[in-house]
């Protein structure tokens, strides 16, 4: 197929907001890396970098909606080119959720650095945040080069941060037990394995989205939902969930 | 349905294939030696818009015009292989065209309303074929068919004007009102609206899908847009070839042929 539009203009526009969702994902990527240092080494200027740095995630994110919607207003694109625009958008909505987890992160960082609060599972916490870091960058080159099987193979990936989740929620129950005053520092710990959780799942929908973009068809296996935390008391038998 | 000649061809038996209003196989068209149309199968499901979409000179037209033996009146157009409506083969020997012609009607891209009256330019259809029997039928018909073109409240008090004195919308519904009173199963239409304004092209679109419930349409248009917004089916034409034929949510999101995703996305013409 010729890759090139009659109307080079297309093009430009296409490669223009493509261009910019890759942009985001650099800035999501960094920020994590960032967020993930702050808590490792209880830095609160650091977070409040994180915190600030937001915006620009956000700013972009404007921009691809903006160019987007004026894309398919004026070009009115089909095919490919229309899986490609709304793909697109979608990808970029993820990773402006993404930027939000961080931000809370950062937030909570902040605040049990500062309260002094109990610390635990730290080394757990960055292995997730590494791991997430790598499914998001996998995710976008999968999306930057069109891969359909890259893209599958970073689907797969969020199994692996589930069952840290999973885990971890365990080593922060058993804190909690053990001494109540860890309750204020796990509670924030939890919530900042949970958002990393979901920035798991953010990046494998945007791995989904990538061979939809491709191939024009949605990936027919569900993907494993591996949060298990409701049911790690009573049994999905026992709660009466079982299917 | 009715019969296609005047005395002995019989009616179809074959009901299994009763939801594709016209079949075409194999289907060949040459100008002189110059070959338009290269094996072309294609079906029209009944109570459906099938368009007909592709580049200039890719034979969608000439396609469109062989389904009601529009070709017979060019000398050097010669047509081969089958093309069956309700089952029968249209291009059979005592196929009489101009019967035929009322079953399959056809409006064109530029307006071509009669020089007579408005009422006249529907009334015509239903004359030539004997349809109405009194005066006070042929009014009520040419009122039915004004009324399904979505024309009738614009020019009920002024049936005796010419057609001519018309907009160029309201020109287009006329036609499509005279191809409606003989009472067609089948509507070709040819780039009906590319000589109408966006909202005299909106009316006519919407006149379109409501005709769905009475009549089967298939319609050739430059505007892939159109073709979108509008129709079920949609087949893709390239010099002479059918490339692709499925629906058209599939064609305009998913294109299986490589040819079609260019050509709908823009990059190639």
């Amino acid at each position: 197929m010729n890759t090139d539009h009659i109307v080079s203009s297309f093009d430009a526009d296409l490669n223009r907001i493509e261009s910019l969702v890759l942009e985001m994902g650099g800035l999501v990527e960094q920020q994590l890396l960032t967020c993930t240092k702050a808590l490792k080494l209880g830095d609160r200027s650091l977070a409040k970098d994180v915190i600030r740095n937001d915006a620009k995630i956000n700013a972009l994110e404007a921009e691809v909606n903006q160019m987007s919607i004026e894309l398919l207003a004026l070009r009115q694109p089909m095919a490919s080119d229309l899986r490609t625009v709304v793909m697109t958008l979608k990808i970029a909505n993820h990773l402006e959720r993404v930027g939000d987890y961080i931000k809370n992160m950062a937030r909570r960082t902040n605040t049990i650095t500062k309260a002094d609060a109990f610390i635990g599972s730290v080394s757990t916490l960055t292995r997730m945040s590494a791991k997430v870091q790598v499914m998001i960058n996998d995710a976008l080159d999968a999306y930057n080069r069109r891969d359909p099987e890259a893209a599958e193979a970073v689907r797969g990936d969020d199994e692996d941060v589930d069952q840290m989740h999973n885990g971890l929620f365990r080593e922060l129950l058993t804190y909690m037990m053990e001494d109540t005053r860890n309750i204020s520092g796990c509670m924030h710990l939890l919530f900042i394995a949970k958002n990393i959780e979901r920035m798991g799942d953010h990046a494998a929908e945007i791995a989904g989205e990538t061979v939809y973009l491709v191939t024009g068809e949605w990936p027919t296996d569900k993907r494993v939902k591996g949060d298990r935390t409701s049911r790690m008391i009573f049994t999905p038998e026992e709660l009466g969930e079982a299917e | 349905m009715r019969k296609l000649t005047g005395t002995s061809m019989t009616e179809s038996s074959q009901e299994t294939e009763r939801d594709l209003i016209m079949t075409a196989r194999n289907v060949d068209v040459f100008y002189g030696s110059k070959q338009a149309i290269k094996n072309v199968d294609l079906d029209i499901p009944k109570g459906s818009i099938t368009a007909l979409i592709g580049p200039s000179g890719c034979g969608k037209s000439t396609f469109l015009r062989c389904l009601n033996r529009m070709n017979d009146r060019i000398d050097i157009c010669k047509v081969s292989g089958d093309i069956r409506y309700a089952g029968q083969d249209i291009y059979a020997p005592k196929v009489d065209p101009v019967a035929l012609r009322a079953r399959i009607g056809m409006v064109f891209q530029k307006p071509n309303p009669f020089p007579k009256s408005i009422f006249d330019n529907v009334a015509y259809g239903p004359k030539i074929h004997g349809l109405s029997s009194s005066k006070s039928e042929m009014a009520d018909r040419v009122e039915t068919a004004l009324k399904q073109a979505g024309l009738f409240d614009e020019v009920s008090d002024r049936l005796d004007e010419p057609g001519t004195s018309l907009s160029g919308g309201q020109q287009q519904r006329l036609c499509i009102a005279r191809a409606i009173a003989v009472e067609p199963d089948v509507i070709l239409m040819d780039e009906p609206c590319s000589a109408l304004d966006p909202i005299a092209t909106a009316v006519v679109e919407e006149l379109m899908e409501s005709m769905r419930d009475d009549y089967t349409i298939a319609i050739v248009t430059h505007s892939m847009q159109q073709a979108a917004r509008i129709s079920q089916k949609t087949a893709f034409f390239h010099l002479g070839e059918l490339i692709e034929y499925g629906d058209t949510g599939q064609i305009f999101t998913n294109p299986k042929e490589t040819r079609t995703q260019s050509y709908i996305s823009g990059r190639i013409g």
